[in-house]
C-alpha cells in the first residue's frame, strides 16, 4: 500500500471520525446545550485521537524502514561483499536497490547481484504492507477509543485545546532542534576530522592543499589542512567589500535621514533594497564576467598585472551587495536619534553637515557599529559571489590584485562532485563550516547587543 | 554665535564672520554632495547590474534557423516501405541534413569539410524531422523546405557575438564555415525565430537545445516543499510564542534562538542537510524534497517574524471582546486573531519565499548541482532548481552560455519581481489602520 493511498484513508478517516464524534455526543443529550462543550470539540477530540497516533507512526515508519531492509539484505550478502570498506559497500546496495526497483544499474548484474535484489524487493514489499495494515490499525483503534470515551462528563474542549498547544510549542521547538542539528553535526564531523589532522596544525598552519591522494605513493599525498590562508584571503575580500559597503552604505543612508525630501526617500529606499534581494548567483555572474575583466582590463592598461579572479572584483562586488545592509540598518539607527538633539543643534546654528558630523553620528555611532558587525558577518558568509568570482588555490597574500580563496569557496569545492564521506577531505568542510558558524555566530551576538543596548538608551 | 564672542572692532567681527560662514557652507555642500554621490552610486550599481544582465541576455529569447530543403528520402527512412513506427524512429535522420548541406555547397568533399559543414546545424535538427516525420509519415519520399536549428556558433556568429576581424585558429568557426554562413545568409536561409526550446527543454551539453524547463520545475516543487513545512511551522511557533509560552528562561532560548538562526550564513544549513538529511536519515540526493527542507528551515526564522509582528499589531481590543462573551483562548486565537493577521503573514511569509526561491549554496552541498536532462515529475525525482542552473551555465566553456546565463537570471528575476510585487499589492490591499 502505497503512503499516498494510506495517507488518503486516513484523510477520508479522519472526516468520518469527526462526524460520528460530533454526533455521538449530540446522542447523548438531548440539546447541545447540555454539553460541556461545542458539539465540535467532540468530533476534533476523536479526529486527533485517529490522526496522531497514525501519523507519528508512518513517520517513524518511513525513517526507519530502509535501513533495517538494508541490514537484513547486507547479512545475507556474500562474505566477501559485506567486508568491502563502508563507501564501496554503499555502491554495491545502491545497485541492488536500482535493480530492486527496476532502475538502470551500473555494473554487471550477477546472480549474486540478482539475489540481493529480489531479497530487497521481498523486504520492501513487505514492510509496505505491514506498515499499511499497522497504520490503519492504530487508527482504527484511536477511533474506537476515543468514540467510546466520550460521555457527558468528558471536557473534550480542554482536551482538543491541550493538545492544540502542545502540537504548536512543537512548532516553537523546531528552531531549537536546527540550530541544535546544526552544531551537532558540525562538532561531530569536525571531530572527526581533527582526530586525523590537529587542531593546532588546522588553525595555524601555513599550507592548504586538500587533495588526498588516490595511490598511496602519489605525490603530495599527505593533503595539507592550514586554514589560515583562507582565513586572510576571506578577511580580505569581506575587508574589500566593507571599504566600499561602509562609506556608501552610511552616506546615503545619513542622505535619506538628513537630506531627501520624502519623495525621494520613499523612492530611493526601496530601490536600494533591491540590491539586498537581488539572488548571490546574480551578482557572483556579474562578477565573473563583467567587473572582474574590466578590472583585469583597467589594471593592464596601467601596467598593473591583474590576476583574472583578483580578490578586488570578488570583494567589490560583495560590497555593493551589502550596501543595503549598511544603509538601512543605519537608517533605523538615525532615525532613532531623537529630534530634539538635532534641534538644538540646529537651533545654536549649526549647519547640517556639522550637526550631522557632531551630534547625529555621535549619537548613533554604537547602533552604526552594530550594523557594521552584522554587515562583516554577511560578508564573510557570502558564499556564492566568491565561489564564482574568486580563486580556488589558497594564496597567502595581501595583494588585492591577485587570485585568493574564501572559507566558503574552499567548503563548497570540497563537497561538490564525487566524494567518499569519510576522507579528510570531505570532513575538512565540516571544520571550516564550525569556524564560520562560531565567527559569523560571535559577530552577531556582539552585534545585536551593542544595537539593543544602543536602543534603550532613547527609549 | 557672534554674539558670544568678545566685540573687537564691530566691521571686522562680521568680516570674520562672513569669513568663516563661507568656508562653513562650503562644508556643508561637499558633505552633502558626498551624501548624493554616494545614494547616486548605489542606484547606479543597480542600474548597471540590470542593464548589463538585460543587454547579455535578451538575444537569448531568440534563435538562429536555416531553411534547408529536405529529401525525406524513403530509402533511408523506411527502407521496408511498412511505415513501422520503430523503424520510423530509428532512422538516421542527420543523413537528411547532411544530404540537404552537400546537395547545396557540393564542393565540400573531404571528411573534415563535410563535418565543418554539418557542424552549422544542431544536433537538435534530427529530432526536430524525427517529429515531423512520426506525426505525419505521408511526408517521406516528399521534399520540403524545413527551418532547422543552427548550431550554437552559427548562432552566435548571426548574434555578433564571433568576430570576423579575429584570426581563424582563435575562434569557433573556420573561414570556410563563415562563408557558408554568408551565402546561406544570402539565398535567405537564414532567420531568427522566437527560441520556444529555451521554455520547453531540459539542461542539454549544447547551449542552443538548453532549456530552464527543468530548473523552473525543480524550482517550483523545491517551493512547494518549503512552503507546505514553513507556513504551519512558523505559524505555530509564532502563535505559541506570542499567546501560549511563559515567560522563562526556555522560551527566551527559543527567542535567542530564532533571531540567531536568521542570520546563520545559508551555507551552514547546507551542511546540515548533508550532514543530517542525506548521511543520516538517507533521503534522496538532489531531490526537491531535501532542497526544500533545507530552504524551509532557512525561512522558518523569516517567517515566524512575520507572523509574530503581524500578531502583535492586531489590537486587542478584539481579543478582549471575544473574551468578554466567553471564548477560549484558542478560539480568540483562531477565530478572531489569526484571520485578521493573516495578510500580514502571507506578506512574510512571501518574501521569505522570495529569498529561498534566489537561494543557491545550500543546495549545491546537497546534490542540485548534477547535470539533470529529465524534467523533474516530482519531489523525489533528481532535479536542479533555477540559480543552480545560473550557476553551472555560467561555469561551461562555451560562448553561447553566457547569453543563456543571462536570460535564466532574467526568468529569475522576473519570477522575484512578481512575488515581491504580490507581498506589496497584498500590504497596500490589507493594510489596515486599527
Amino acid at each position: 500500500m502505497s503512503t499516498l493511498l494510506i495517507l488518503a484513508i486516513l484523510l477520508a478517516l479522519s472526516t468520518f471520525a469527526y462526524q460520528t464524534g460530533r454526533r455521538r455526543a449530540l446522542s447523548l443529550v438531548g440539546h447541545a446545550k447540555e454539553l460541556p462543550a461545542l458539539p465540535g470539540y467532540y468530533g476534533s477530540y476523536v479526529l486527533l485521537w485517529v490522526l496522531l497516533p497514525a501519523l507519528v507512526v508512518l513517520g517513524a515508519w518511513l525513517v526507519l524502514q530502509p535501513r533495517i531492509i538494508e541490514r537484513g539484505v547486507v547479512a545475507q550478502l556474500p562474505a566477501e561483499v559485506r567486508e568491502l570498506p563502508e563507501n564501496r559497500l554503499g555502491l554495491y546496495l545502491n545497485d541492488v536497490r536500482n535493480l530492486a526497483e527496476g532502475n538502470v544499474v551500473s555494473r554487471e548484474a550477477d546472480p549474486e547481484l540478482e539475489r540481493a535484489a529480489e531479497n530487497w524487493a521481498r523486504l520492501e514489499s513487505r514492510g509496505r504492507s505491514a506498515r499499511g495494515a499497522f497504520v490503519l490499525l492504530l487508527a482504527v483503534a484511536g477511533f474506537t477509543l476515543a468514540v467510546r470515551a466520550i460521555d457527558r462528563r468528558l471536557r473534550a474542549m480542554h482536551r482538543v485545546e491541550k493538545a492544540l498547544e502542545i502540537l504548536l510549542a512543537l512548532g516553537s521547538l523546531i528552531a531549537v532542534f536546527t540550530t541544535l542539528g546544526i552544531v551537532l553535526s558540525l562538532v561531530f564531523e569536525a571531530w572527526r576530522f581533527f582526530q586525523r589532522v590537529p587542531v593546532t596544525d588546522f588553525l595555524f598552519g601555513l599550507e592548504w592543499s586538500p587533495q588526498t591522494a588516490l595511490r598511496a605513493d602519489q605525490v603530495g599525498s599527505s593533503g595539507a589542512f592550514g586554514a589560515v590562508p583562507l582565513f586572510v584571503g576571506t578577511a580580505q575580500i569581506s575587508g574589500i567589500a566593507m571599504l566600499v559597503a561602509a562609506p556608501i552604505g552610511l552616506l546615503s543612508a545619513l542622505y535619506m535621514s538628513e537630506y531627501a525630501a520624502p519623495r525621494v526617500r520613499s523612492t530611493a529606499k526601496p530601490l536600494l533594497e533591491v540590491l539586498a534581494g537581488i539572488p548571490t548567483v546574480v551578482y557572483g555572474f556579474f562578477a565573473a564576467l563583467t567587473v572582474a575583466p574590466w578590472i583585469r582590463s583597467v589594471g593592464e592598461s596601467v601596467g598593473l598585472d591583474v590576476a583574472s579572479e583578483s580578490a578586488l572584483a570578488a570583494g567589490a562586488v560583495m560590497g555593493v551587495m551589502i550596501i543595503p545592509f549598511v544603509s538601512s540598518l543605519s537608517d533605523d539607527v538615525i532615525r532613532a536619534v531623537p529630534k530634539a538633539l538635532r534641534e538644538a543643534s540646529l537651533g545654536l546654528g549649526a549647519t547640517k553637515a556639522e550637526t550631522v558630523r557632531n551630534v547625529v553620528f555621535p549619537a548613533a555611532l554604537p547602533g552604526i557599529v552594530g550594523g557594521l558587525l552584522l554587515a562583516v558577518s554577511r560578508a564573510i558568509g557570502e558564499t556564492m559571489i566568491v565561489v564564482m568570482a574568486a580563486g580556488l588555490a589558497a594564496n597567502l597574500t595581501l595583494n588585492p590584485f591577485e587570485a585568493v580563496t574564501t572559507v566558503t569557496v574552499q567548503i563548497v569545492t570540497l563537497l561538490i562532485g564525487d566524494q567518499e564521506f569519510d576522507s579528510a577531505k570531505t570532513l575538512a568542510a565540516f571544520a571550516l563550516g564550525l569556524v564560520l558558524f562560531l565567527v559569523t555566530l560571535g559577530l552577531n551576538i556582539v552585534a545585536l547587543h551593542v544595537v539593543r543596548k544602543y536602543r534603550e538608551q532613547y527609549e | 554665535m557672534s554674539s558670544a564672542r568678545p566685540q573687537g572692532h564691530p566691521a571686522l567681527a562680521t568680516e570674520a564672520v562672513a569669513r568663516r560662514l563661507k568656508k562653513r557652507y562650503a562644508a556643508e555642500r561637499r558633505f552633502k554632495g558626498a551624501c548624493i554621490t554616494a545614494l547616486s552610486l548605489a542606484l547606479l550599481f543597480l542600474v548597471l547590474l540590470f542593464a548589463n544582465i538585460a543587454v547579455k541576455g535578451y538575444t537569448a529569447f531568440e534563435q538562429t534557423y536555416i531553411g534547408l530543403d529536405i529529401r525525406f528520402d524513403p530509402q533511408t527512412l523506411d527502407p521496408t516501405g511498412e511505415r513501422d513506427p520503430e523503424v520510423l524512429r530509428q532512422a538516421n535522420y542527420n543523413t537528411l541534413v547532411r544530404d540537404a548541406l552537400t546537395d547545396l555547397f557540393p564542393e565540400a568533399t573531404g571528411r573534415s569539410e563535410r563535418r565543418e559543414l554539418a557542424g552549422l546545424v544542431s544536433n537538435g535538427a534530427a529530432f526536430q524531422l524525427q517529429d515531423m516525420v512520426e506525426n505525419n509519415p505521408s511526408l517521406i519520399g516528399l521534399s520540403r523546405r524545413v527551418w532547422l536549428i543552427a548550431s550554437d556558433d552559427a548562432d552566435m556568429l548571426r548574434k555578433g557575438n564571433i568576430s570576423r576581424d579575429v584570426p581563424e585558429e582563435q575562434r569557433r568557426l573556420s573561414d570556410r564555415q563563415i562563408a557558408w554562413m554568408e551565402s546561406l545568409e544570402a539565398q535567405g536561409r537564414v532567420e531568427m525565430r522566437f527560441h520556444r526550446l529555451f521554455f520547453v527543454n531540459g539542461d542539454s551539453r549544447e547551449p542552443e537545445l538548453a532549456g530552464i524547463r527543468g530548473a523552473v520545475l525543480g524550482s517550483f516543487y523545491t517551493m512547494l516543499v518549503t512552503l507546505a513545512l514553513s507556513l504551519p511551522l512558523g505559524v505555530a511557533a509564532a502563535i505559541y510564542l506570542e499567546e501560549f509560552a511563559p515567560q522563562n528562561r526556555w522560551t527566551d532560548l527559543i527567542e535567542v534562538n530564532i533571531n540567531n538562526l536568521a542570520a546563520v550564513p545559508s551555507i551552514v544549513f547546507g551542511l546540515l542537510g548533508l550532514a543530517l538529511f542525506l548521511n543520516v536519515l538517507g533521503l534522496p540526493r538532489s531531490a526537491p524534497l531535501v532542497g526544500g527542507i533545507v530552504l524551509s528551515l532557512m525561512t522558518l526564522p523569516v517567517v515566524i517574524i512575520a507572523a509574530r509582528a503581524a500578531l502583535r499589531s492586531i489590537p486587542p481590543s478584539i481579543s478582549e471582546a471575544a473574551y468578554g462573551l466567553g471564548a477560549s483562548r484558542m478560539q480568540v486565537m483562531f477565530h478572531h486573531r489569526l484571520p485578521l493577521a493573516l495578510p500580514g503573514i502571507l506578506t512574510g511569509t512571501i518574501l521569505g519565499m522570495a529569498r529561498a526561491l534566489g537561494e543557491t549554496a545550500p543546495l549545491l552541498m546537497i546534490g542540485m548541482v548534477a547535470f539533470i536532462v529529465d524534467v523533474p515529475k516530482g519531489i523525489f525525482d533528481p532535479a536542479t532548481v533555477l540559480p543552480v542552473q545560473v550557476y553551472l551555465w555560467a561555469d561551461s566553456p562555451e560562448r553561447a552560455f553566457v547569453e543563456k546565463t543571462s536570460a535564466a537570471i532574467l526568468v529569475l528575476l522576473a519570477f522575484l519581481i512578481l512575488m515581491n510585487l504580490a507581498a506589496v499589492l497584498l500590504r497596500r490591499k490589507t493594510e489596515r489602520q486599527w
